[in-house]
């Protein structure tokens, strides 16, 4: 994936901008890490960590799919809303147990992301307002759904997917562990993943080629909101409410931060899953380390700003390489 | 618009250039005719809706969201987009209410000063340092409420507009018509003319058009890339602070989504999200109709602001879709 850099004339500057180019995001990890253990009391503790990995874990599975839209070239608004859906229909089904319930809340992701997809890849309308028709309606339908309330999800079998753990690894933190192995295979080994990057490369170039474009982008987004629908159920059974006012309320921006931050470029063609995780890593250690220096969150905003306008002007490079 | 050449046109030629005609024709006016027709149902269903009151009410309530949008559709009309418009709002707001302690001037010219060294500072990312301008924008639509956050103790105080001549502004109105609404027709017709009339508003439809092409003609794209966005900030904070005016105060936390709700009448007024082509009378209807729409759940009652949602979002969708396939059709 990573070509060689071409400027040959200051072999230095670009071997440096390279190596920033790889492996920025998991320099910034180690070297915030190693501010955090000097300079923030309790912050290497496990029952630290095991807060922040629950915390990320929602971002981390809408960004996995988020990476693969991303990968073709693509946006997808309407994640938060698919959240927000998903943690909606939960409620409703929960008396026919948790599997169906869970199950239900993933297919009507799914049936919104072939919605998506449909337009998308059939159609021709560009992902950017195509999601963002979907975020406005999605949240809207999310809230019609629950009649504008909160609704707590009382159902012990969803209750212990957001609270219990297996020898001390909560089971949301394995679910996003299994999920990002199952994309990172998928991207990597299959097919699939194969032409999903062409595409992203050169969508003229892979129809010439005889793949089968549309269908490939229509999958793309079935499974980015599947995904996203996966972090709702996962975010409702933390919280033991459905609450689709809030619930991924932004997240459509953090996601995108965490993707584009771990080196996957907005212009398609590559798609970083363990960059990815690292990227969500990056911001949920970022906000844990502002918060426990009592920074405002006027500030951390701020600086969450800054770090993905140096992060994209890093990748910005590549870009042209390629 | 047509592509047909003009030697010895045959039946399907003439076929062809009428269909490209009407496409074009309802992709420029179509967000003009629905707005009619709601309008003409809306009279019909609901005698309180058809009342001079309550038009000069939507009128007055569309002005601020329609100033934002007259700064994103020149963005969109180089093929940009703005995410941060929501955000520089809230700001022009809470600087206007903090400025109007020196007056008209102080409300008017800091946000406008602050919104628009905001806009210049994106422009510049985007113009000369290449980067793509959804993320640089989407930087701004963070970094810009975390602005407003550090500027109102964490979003806790909102500071009060107390001069007279500044409530005045906002509340007063002309001939019926509020001055928010002057204001915002004032920068209508002038951005028209801007486009239509001078070097530098062919030089934003040329880059949105083609900006290799826009290069090679020798077009400053750099300079129309950088300008427009300190149009959308200037447009952003002067509407921020109009807002701040008309409610007497500086809300931090108004604007969220404000971005999404510009870019859809943008969309909906015709205008291409690939750059090129639109115009900001669509915009106008585009954002009379989203205000109309809203005005009409209203007046039904018993409908929630979910509904609301469902409804724009869905004709969202559909608008975008059909324009898709007629911008297609006159491809071929």
């Amino acid at each position: 994936m990573t070509q060689p850099t071409v400027s040959a004339r200051i072999p230095s500057r670009a071997t440096a901008l390279g190596i920033l180019q790889r492996y920025g995001v998991y320099i910034a990890i180690v070297l915030l890490l190693v501010y955090n253990l000097f300079f923030t009391p309790n912050f290497f503790a496990i029952d630290n960590f095991r807060t922040q990995f629950v915390q990320v874990v929602p971002v981390l599975i809408v960004a996995l799919g988020m990476a693969l839209v991303i990968g073709t070239e693509g946006i997808d608004l309407s994640v938060g809303a698919v959240m927000a859906l998903a943690a909606s229909t939960i409620p409703l089904y929960i008396g026919y147990g948790v599997v169906p319930a869970v199950l239900i809340a993933i297919f009507v992701g799914a049936v919104i992301g072939a919605f998506n997809g449909i337009m998308i890849a059939l159609i021709g309308v560009q992902p950017i307002v195509a999601t963002l028709a979907v975020m406005v309606a999605g949240r809207g339908l999310a809230l019609l759904i629950a009649n504008e309330q909160l609704k707590s999800v009382t159902d012990p079998g969803v209750l212990a997917l957001g609270r219990d753990a297996v020898l001390g690894v909560p089971f949301s933190v394995i679910i996003a562990v299994v999920l990002v192995a199952g994309v990172a295979l998928l991207v990597n080994k299959t097919t699939f993943g194969k032409q999903l990057i062409a595409v992203g490369g050169s969508r003229r170039a892979s129809e010439l080629a005889g793949l089968p474009v549309k269908r490939i982008l229509l999958l793309v987004y079935v499974l980015a909101a599947g995904l996203a629908a996966v972090a709702g159920v996962i975010g409702t059974a933390r919280l033991g409410a459905s609450v689709p006012s809030t619930i991924g309320n932004l997240i459509e921006l953090s996601a995108i931060t965490a993707v584009v931050v771990g080196g996957t470029p907005l212009t398609g063609g590559q798609v970083k899953v363990l960059g990815t995780v690292a990227g969500a890593l990056l911001l949920q250690f970022i906000s844990a380390t502002l918060i426990k220096h009592n920074v405002p969150d006027a500030y951390s905003q701020i600086a969450q700003a800054v770090i993905i306008l140096v992060a994209v002007y890093i990748q910005r490079g590549k870009v042209s390489v390629r | 618009m047509t592509t047909t050449v003009d030697t010895v046109p045959n039946r399907t030629e003439d076929n062809r250039a009428s269909r490209e005609r009407i496409a074009s024709a309802l992709q420029s006016y179509g967000a003009a005719i629905v707005l009619g027709l709601l309008v003409i149902v809306g009279s019909i269903a609901f005698p309180t809706f058809a009342s001079a009151g309550n038009f000069a009410n939507i009128a007055t309530q569309s002005s601020f969201l329609l100033i934002v949008a007259a700064g994103m559709t020149f963005v969109i009309l180089t093929g940009g987009i703005d995410l941060s418009v929501g955000s520089v709002f809230a700001l022009g707001g809470v600087l206007a209410a903090y400025g109007s302690t020196f007056g008209l001037a102080g409300a008017l010219l800091l946000p406008l000063a602050v919104c628009g060294a905001i806009g210049a500072l994106q422009g510049f990312l985007i113009a000369y340092g290449k980067m793509a301008p959804f993320i640089v924008t989407l930087a701004g639509l963070l970094g810009v409420r975390g602005l407003v956050l550090a500027t109102t103790s964490g979003g806790s105080t909102t500071p009060l507009v107390t001069d007279e001549g500044v409530i005045a502004l906002g509340q007063d109105s002309m001939f019926g018509i509020h001055w928010p609404v002057v204001i915002a027709v004032a920068i209508i017709v002038v951005g028209t003319l801007l486009l239509a009339r001078t070097s530098g508003g062919l030089s934003i439809l040329a880059v949105g058009g083609s900006e290799s092409a826009a290069t090679l003609m020798g077009l400053p794209v750099a300079r129309v890339k950088f300008g427009v966005y300190v149009i959308s900030g200037l447009c952003a904070g002067l509407a921020g602070a109009l807002n701040a005016a008309y409610s007497s105060s500086g809300v931090p936390t108004v604007g969220v989504g404000l971005e999404l709700n510009a870019i859809s009448a943008v969309v909906i007024g015709g205008t291409l999200l690939v750059g090129g082509r639109g115009n900001l009378i669509g915009t106008v209807a585009g954002v009379l109709l989203l205000s109309v729409i809203q005005n009409l759940i209203n007046q039904v009652g018993s409908l929630s602001s979910s509904v609301q949602a469902v409804v724009s979002g869905g004709f969202l969708a559909v608008v975008v879709i059909i324009q898709t396939v007629l911008s297609r059709t006159q491809r071929l």
